[in-house]
């Protein structure tokens, strides 16, 4: 007997500040203005996606120390737009990336149960940890976080958030004009947290939201970031969308749940993916193939090997050889504010690698970098598309994709058209909402309030 | 007489939105709503009012803990209104669905990054095409120092001044640290932005620095205009330096005159009230009294309190308005009953006496204010960052931004 077909999940993330998108191109619009998030939003909700989703960067990306220009620099906050596009849509969800070393619970959680309450409970929040100094220049308390400390203070911090939304059971409001009672309780929003990182006491101010709290998604990947993910979240935004490496990457966070009490349905696996379409698979190809060369130039393929070299290799042709000097072994100063600076393997091994294949398949450098920072998940018709994402969630290399178009805002418009009912028809995605809510989307549970925390 | 350029024969108009009004058992009026007042469709609904009456903009009321007759924190009551939204996500929650009217949100300066509400607020603007306001507070509550558990409760106002100042001068840095136009998609050269048109700020004070620049880009408006209430003198050193906007409470007509002489370079000085607006004078009166009686109290406030007609209203206004206050922010009493009598009563008897406007003239809260684009700093210094930094300096000197 086969297994029932699962259903994919499927979410838009709007390619803002992020070296995929092409903003070169003469249909790409505005990332600022709203109308682009507008018109974003109303697509993934047309094609019945389950969310839109923002990332988030609290300080311009700098290279040899000046801000780097080459890529889409600016964004808007992402609380401020989720809430202009909850006025825009009815049943889409709204994910945000919110990090949790340069804010504090009580802010967080009230912007978050308000977004909820604005959107009638489709709010989501991606906890993200980036913890150094460089950004900590932006705030009040300036420096950072010890790199070892990022998660500990993220997992306290949404401890302390759900303190917080669960400091209402959602019985309290009574508004009653005939009583007199707005309250049933004086002890709504009761809380007491202390702890490492957080030692604060009151009242929550924001009565229980529609799904009680938004649903949480986690990003990281390291070690501790998986179990994070584990112990607490709703979601995963993944990296890993091919067969293999999804997954690993899917059975080994899905085996973390059990100690923790939880079942595999209770977290969704939903990598990043890129996507182009084309008429026919080889025109797709064609097409993938244009669009890296405009997501490379060879001024960003240096700055790119800067990356990992990091120290200048301005003087290098970008359709030369690679260079023969090595890396500056240590610490990054070449790139700051990348995550994937961040998170880099050791930069000596990465040219080893670069070089060997360089020199086997005679690439230049912008040849080397279009080839090793491929990110095009899907391409292919839309048949082919559409296939290869409900093979990989069979195969759980992932429970579904969150999509970012190389195209601002219009990139997810034929997907919307072509791949979305395709899908439909083999039986495996949505064709209406069946809830109002994002968890309702996800096949999320309500979580259970805990008991108030009466003292 | 103040120095403010041009006094206009019109009156600006503001209304302050909060729970179901200013009154403590508005929430209990017939169409108060109250069930709803945690719901998008609410606060739409008060918005779409006030933008039928034409007023210049509407302030969410925001508070870092809950509300309370008591300073020192929650009083235990059940009769009251009690929890509220973020002011920031419900003003963007309606900004797509008004057209004109300014969306001024309450951030409290006390125990927020200056860092985000600068982009919130840039945003805001976004998203509302260029009708974004803030409204900066302070906080001197313990209980919302406890809820972030950073710093002793309270301080003394005086530093908490110091600190919103800097925090106002942090947040318009940000805004000014993109010049317009910053965003040059130069394909030839593959560059996005040009990055000698982007300015790290470079703020350094006593409570805090920041480096800069913005994440978001310079707001429509260049610097959305910032508002702040001072109840007392005690506050307009704070509103003279940091408040495009200064929002005061007179008594009468000598106070409001006083309170206009006293912040001579504000661009704008409003002039507060609660308002119970029926036909005749007797009909709020009663229903002043009627309210005053379910809630157990007399209502009391820092400003004051009117209970008549809109043409005796109006009347009232215009002689403050002539006693040098540019504009009034009403606060309805109950906002089922009085914010509609401001818009369909007060605003056309101000209209017939040729003292408030007949259609929305400017499509951005700065036009609707009379304000100009503001010059960007940076762009004008030719790229140098401004000299003045930290308390002293931003409370000595007025801010830079009046146009
Ligand atoms: C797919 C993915 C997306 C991420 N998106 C963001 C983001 O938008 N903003 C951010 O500050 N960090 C982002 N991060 C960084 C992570 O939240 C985290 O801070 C970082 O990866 C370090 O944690 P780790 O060591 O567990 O990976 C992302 C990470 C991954 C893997």
């Amino acid at each position: 007997m086969s297994k029932p077909l699962k259903q994919i999940h499927l979410a838009a993330h709007f390619p803002g500040v992020n070296n995929t998108t092409v903003w070169s191109d003469p249909a790409a619009g505005s990332h600022i203005e709203f109308d682009s998030f507008a018109h974003f939003a109303r697509t993934a909700e047309r094609a019945k996606f389950d969310f839109l989703f923002l990332a988030e960067g609290l300080r311009l990306r700098e290279q040899g120390g000046e801000i780097y220009d080459l890529d889409v620099v600016g964004r808007p906050d992402t609380f401020t737009v989720l809430a202009a596009l909850a006025a825009v849509t009815t049943h889409l969800g709204l994910t945000g990336t919110i990090n949790s070393t340069f804010n504090e619970p009580y802010e967080v959680a009230r912007q978050f149960a308000s977004l909820d309450h604005l959107s009638d409970g489709r709010a989501a929040w991606n906890v993200v940890t980036s913890w150094d100094a460089f950004t900590g220049e932006n705030f009040r308390r300036g420096g950072f976080l010890p790199r070892e400390q990022r998660y500990e203070r993220a997992r306290e911090f949404l401890a302390t958030a759900h303190e917080l939304f669960d400091s209402w059971d959602g019985g309290e409001l009574l508004a009653d004009p005939v009583s007199g009672e707005f309250l049933r309780d004086a002890r709504a929003g009761a809380f007491a947290h202390r702890g490492e990182q957080f030692d604060i006491s009151g009242h929550f101010n924001v009565p229980r939201s529609p799904q009680g709290r938004p649903v949480v998604f986690q990003a990281g990947d390291s070690d501790e970031g998986r179990e994070f993910a584990a112990a607490g979240a709703d979601a995963i935004f993944g990296r890993y969308g091919t067969l293999d490496a999804g997954r690993a990457f899917y059975a080994d966070v899905k085996g973390r749940l059990a100690k923790y009490g939880r079942t595999p349905d209770e977290l969704k696996i939903l990598p990043a993916a890129t996507f182009v379409l084309g008429d026919t698979d080889d025109e797709a190809r064609e097409l993938a193939h244009e669009v890296r060369l405009k997501q490379v130039s060879g001024a960003t393929a240096i700055k790119y090997l800067e990356h990992v070299w990091n120290r200048d290799l301005s003087g290098y042709d970008p359709d030369g050889p690679l260079p023969d000097v090595d890396p500056v072994p240590g610490e990054n100063t070449v790139a700051q504010g990348r995550a994937s600076v961040r998170t880099h393997r050791d930069p000596a091994d990465v040219a080893r690698e670069w070089r060997e294949l360089a020199g086997a398949r005679g690439l230049s450098i912008r040849e080397l970098v279009i080839e090793t920072t491929g990110r095009q998940t899907f391409v292919g018709s839309p048949l082919t598309v559409a296939r290869a994402i409900d093979g990989l969630v069979q195969a759980d290399a992932a429970d579904g994709f969150i999509l970012v178009p190389h195209l601002t805002p219009g990139g997810l418009d034929a997907f919307a058209d072509t791949v979305v009912p395709l899908l439909q028809e083999r039986g495996v995605f949505r064709r209406e909402y069946t809830g109002p809510t994002l968890r309702d989307h996800l096949g999320l549970a309500a979580p259970r309030a805990l008991a108030p925390a009466h003292h | 007489m103040p120095v403010r350029p041009s006094p206009s024969p019109e009156v600006h108009l503001a209304v302050a939105l909060d729970g179901a009004g200013w009154h403590p058992a508005a929430w209990r009026e017939p169409g108060a709503d109250a069930a709803r007042l945690f719901t998008a469709g609410y606060w739409a609904s008060l918005v779409a009012e006030a933008e039928a009456g034409l007023l210049d903009f509407v302030t969410f009321e925001d508070s870092l803990g809950l509300q309370s007759t008591d300073p020192a924190g929650p009083d235990g009551r059940t009769d009251l209104v009690r929890g509220r939204l973020d002011a920031v996500l419900v003003a963007a929650r309606v900004a797509p669905l008004s057209r004109h009217i300014g969306l001024v949100p309450s951030v409290v300066a006390t125990h927020t990054e200056p860092f985000h509400v600068s982009k919130a607020l840039a945003t805001l603007d976004y998203v509302s095409r260029g009708r974004a306001g803030l409204r900066v507070q302070i906080s001197e509550r313990p209980d919302e120092a406890g809820h972030f558990g950073r710093r002793a409760a309270g301080g003394d106002i005086a530093g908490l001044y110091g600190e919103a100042a800097d925090h106002v001068e942090v947040v318009r840095r940000l805004w000014d640290s993109w010049e317009d136009g910053a965003e040059i998609r130069d394909v030839a050269t593959g560059r996005f932005v040009d990055r000698a048109r982007l300015h790290y700020i470079d703020f350094e004070g006593p409570h805090f620095s920041v480096k800069g620049p913005s994440i978001t880009p310079r707001p429509p408006q260049g610097l959305p205009p910032v508002s702040a209430l001072a109840s007392d003198a005690a506050g307009y050193p704070f509103l003279a330096g940091s408040a495009d906007l200064a929002h005061v409470t007179p008594g009468n007509a000598d106070e409001a005159r006083a309170a206009a002489l006293a912040l001579p370079g504000a661009p704008h000085v409003f002039g507060e009230l609660t308002v119970f607006l029926d036909d005749r004078p007797e009909d709020a009166e009663r229903r002043l009294q009627r309210l005053d009686a379910a809630h157990g109290a007399a209502y009391t406030s820092d400003a004051r309190i009117f209970a008549g007609t809109p043409q005796l209203l109006a009347d009232l206004l215009l002689e403050w308005h002539g006693a040098g206050l540019t504009g009034f922010r009403l606060r309805p009493g109950v906002l089922a009953h009085d914010l509609p009598a401001i818009t369909r009563g007060l605003v056309p008897e101000l209209q017939r006496r040729g003292a408030f406007r007949r259609s929305y003239g400017a499509a951005t809260l700065r036009g609707l204010l009379g304000l100009e684009h503001p010059a960007n700093r940076y762009a004008a210094a030719g790229g140098a960052g401004p000299t003045r930094s930290g308390a002293a300096a931003a409370a000595s000197a007025p801010a830079t931004v009046a146009a």
